[in-house]
């Protein structure tokens, strides 16, 4: 099962996934994520994990696909409030080598708006 | 035992032989008393052997009629007549001689007489006994066990009665009276059973009311001209006194009589009869046909024919709706050109209107039978009935019958032709259901096929070395899965061992396996240091991946000279390493990353590369994430504790016990056969 809310915060745009993202419900993500992609007004997205209980090859597969789309299109995203397990996942992986992650929201808005400034 | 046609012959051999006696003992009787001498026979031989003749010829017969397996009625009542044709040959020839010879002395002569009589005395004893045995099986036709007992009582009654001739005196001619009456009174009862009559058509019944017609001529005849030699000339053994013969002739010619008053009376009603059986027929017919393997045409086409047959329809024709849209219409004597001048009518009376409502709905609410009925304003047609097929909630075709009449559907027809559309779709569904499984079966072999492909694609024997002992283990949840282990030997002293995991499952998962095998097989030739390998791996997959797969990999090369082991990681869970000298499990936690996800030359700044020196007695065990991954009732995961923790208390067995009690333990953890993802396990043991 999987529950995704997008939120706005002023300029940034935050996506909650809850649950499992497995092969399934991948597809889910991946349409939250075109949906951003595809919208030209945004530019920061924040992603809040901290509900999300687990994630399956498939799921990273989503958001590796998007890693490339973004820099092209200038879009800033942050992952934040990851399990120590979900977080072990994205690091053996070595997607948190070109992904940033972040511990918690605070941190992840000042990594989001550091580099601009 | 004697076989049936040994029984057969026999009878007839015995009434033979009987008949020969009987006459021969009469002629002596009658012989002796013209000459006044003592016969020194008495008057009781004769008649046993009548009696004898009797039983004989009663017993052929009964055999023989038994016997015929099938119930014609007609070849039944052919049967008697054909009897009948030959004894009334057989006594014409008689009379004919006695026509011939009727002014000659011989004519006078009472032995000469007597012996004729005689001829026609077992002729008409054939015909009677053959008939009264068909008229039981007609009467017996759909017997219950209560008229078996009546009818039995009554067989053996009359059989008993050959009994009473032993006895004979001109003083109990109450009693023959007696006994006769009560005979004819039972065999009254017992000839309303008359079941069979109705199973006959029209025609049928024409031709049986002729030949029982003529039963009746034959035994009036047969009577008759025992009666004219009864009294016209002195007979030693007149069958006229004879019970069970006058019991039988009586019983025969009631039977015969009533048969042909109730098939009279049948006759104005045996067309409806016959509409019935033949809509049970079709009923038959439409759910028969599948399994005779036809197709859904033929059904249609039964369809379209039986309903056209059960209500007498002028015109009819059947639409079917292709999936791709198209129309296919079956047609019973109409044009393509009436067909749409009565669509359009029909259109005007609003009954397609009410259909489309009900489609529009899925046809969740029951159809009001009686509105799918309509008159029409058309030249030739008066009424139309239109049903649509249903199949679930989806109309497969539309059948439209036409009558010349206006109001020419009634309440019957209507749910006879519904009866039959239904019927029609029951078969039509079960015709797709069954085509769908067959389809599905034959996926379910490619699939294996698949399965055992992919399997041929991992090593089947392992590398026995000097130096380690190696056992993998493979398991997926699918036919096919995306698990990935293999090695190779670059030199004598070196071997390469890599493991994957392909992302996502199943058969794209497994196609994508094999391409890592490709890969695999093509650089280890080049004996690459596990960096360059995965930085050459991971060029030649970028352009073989999907944007949204990778494939997560280790790689180590097991030097033998140096007992080092330098590994890199590909985004892999890291390889777990026992220590025998410190006692102490460690997992390989260095940088990687998975193959496919950076598809440019920057890759290679993700890889780092390891070295570590092994001992004997020290393990590398090599696996998937389904295991790390494997959750419990309680949603808890097997986690990287549970393994390290299981492979340090169990380091003194072998590769393959390791594996078979980490299999037991996680099948124990987990609480069931269902995998939810593919394990792979390769452990390497040193020596």
């Amino acid at each position: 099962m999987i529950n995704i809310t997008t939120n706005i915060e002023g300029e940034d745009h935050i996506i909650m996934v809850e649950g499992d993202v497995d092969a399934s419900s991948s597809i889910h993500l991946d349409e939250a994520l075109t949906e951003l992609a595809n919208d030209d007004s945004v530019k920061y997205i924040l992603v809040d994990g901290s509900q999300l209980n687990y994630i399956s090859s498939a799921g990273l597969g989503v958001f590796m696909s998007y890693i490339d789309d973004f820099k092209n299109k200038s879009i800033k995203m942050v992952i934040y409030g990851l399990s120590e397990k979900v977080s072990n996942v994205f690091q053996i992986l070595g997607l948190d080598q070109l992904m940033t992650i972040v511990s918690d929201k605070k941190e992840a808005k000042e990594k989001l708006h550091e580099v601009q400034s | 035992m004697i076989s049936e046609k040994g029984l057969l012959r026999l009878s007839i051999l015995f009434a033979i032989l009987c008949w020969l006696s009987l006459v021969l003992a009469d002629l002596f009787l009658l012989f002796a008393e013209i000459n006044d001498a003592n016969a020194g026979i008495t008057k009781e031989i004769p008649q046993l052997l009548l009696s004898l003749y009797i039983i004989f010829v009663y017993f052929f017969f009964k055999i023989r009629i038994q016997k015929a397996e099938s119930i014609n009625f007609i070849d039944l009542l052919w049967h008697v007549f054909s009897t009948g044709l030959i004894v009334s040959l057989v006594q014409l020839a008689v009379s004919l001689f006695f026509y011939l010879l009727s002014d000659s002395k011989l004519m006078q002569n009472p032995l000469m007489v007597n012996f004729f009589y005689h001829l026609n005395l077992g002729a008409v004893i054939i015909f009677l006994v053959s008939t009264f045995i068909v008229w039981k099986r007609l009467i017996l036709y759909q017997k219950n066990k209560r008229l078996l007992v009546i009818w039995q009582i009554f067989e053996y009654s009359i059989l008993a009665s050959l009994l009473y001739g032993f006895f004979q005196t001109s003083s109990q001619q109450w009693l023959f009276n007696g006994l006769l009456g009560i005979f004819l009174l039972y065999g009254l009862v017992l000839s309303f059973n008359l079941k069979w009559i109705a199973y006959l058509n029209f025609k049928q019944k024409w031709r049986s009311i002729l030949l029982l017609a003529l039963v009746i001529l034959y035994l009036y005849y047969f009577i008759n001209n025992l009666f004219g030699f009864s009294t016209e000339f002195n007979l030693v053994m007149d069958l006229l006194d004879n019970v069970f013969i006058l019991t039988i002739a009586g019983f025969i010619f009631i039977y015969a009589l009533i048969s042909i008053l109730v098939i009279l009376f049948n006759l104005p009603t045996s067309s409806v009869f016959e509409q019935k059986i033949s809509e049970v027929l079709n009923f038959q017919r439409l759910s028969q046909s599948i399994q005779k393997g036809d197709n859904e045409n033929q059904v249609y086409e039964v369809l379209l024919e039986s309903s056209n047959n059960a209500v007498f329809s002028t015109s009819a024709w059947l639409e079917i709706y292709e999936e791709d849209e198209t129309h296919q219409v079956l047609k019973s004597n109409i044009n393509d050109l009436k067909i749409t001048q009565v669509r359009k009518s029909i259109q005007d009376s609003g009954l397609y209107a009410y259909l489309n409502k009900h489609k529009l709905n899925n046809f969740q609410k029951e159809l009001n039978l009686n509105k799918l009925t309509t008159n029409l304003n058309d030249p030739d047609y008066g009424s139309a009935l239109v049903m649509p097929l249903i199949i679930q909630d989806r109309q497969i075709g539309l059948l439209v019958v036409l009558k010349d009449v206006s109001d020419g559907f009634n309440k019957e027809m209507i749910s006879i032709i519904s009866s039959f559309v239904n019927q029609a779709c029951i078969s039509i569904e079960n015709f797709e259901l069954l085509t769908e499984a067959l389809r599905n079966e034959r996926y379910k072999e490619e699939l294996k096929i698949a399965s055992r492909v992919q399997k041929s694609l991992l090593p089947h024997s392992l590398i026995s070395d000097k130096e380690f002992e190696m056992h993998a283990f493979y398991e997926s949840a699918d036919e096919v899965g995306g698990d990935y282990y293999d090695f190779f030997k670059t030199a004598d002293h070196k071997t390469a061992v890599i493991i994957g995991d392909v992302s996502g499952k199943g058969t794209s998962a497994s196609f994508n396996m094999s391409q890592m095998k490709g890969v695999f097989h093509s650089l280890v030739q080049f004996d690459l240091d596990s960096k360059t390998f995965f930085t050459r791996a991971n060029h030649a997959l970028s352009h073989c991946l999907e944007k949204t797969s990778f494939i997560t990999a280790a790689y180590y090369t097991i030097d033998s000279n140096e007992k080092s082991i330098s590994f890199s990681r590909a985004g892999h869970c890291p390889g777990l390493f026992y220590n025998k000298t410190e006692n102490r499990t460690e997992y390989f936690h260095n940088k990687g990353m998975g193959l496919g996800i950076v598809r440019n030359d920057s890759f290679e700044k993700y890889i780092d590369t390891s070295k570590i020196y092994y001992n004997a007695g020290d393990i590398l065990f090599l696996y998937t994430d389904g295991i790390i991954e494997a959750k419990n009732e309680k949603g808890e995961e097997f986690g990287y504790d549970r393994l390290s923790s299981y492979l340090a208390q169990n380091n003194e067995k072998s590769p393959k016990e390791i594996q078979n009690g980490l299999i037991k333990y996680l099948y124990d953890f987990i609480g069931t056969e269902n995998l939810e993802d593919d394990y792979t396990a390769l452990i390497i043991r040193f020596l």
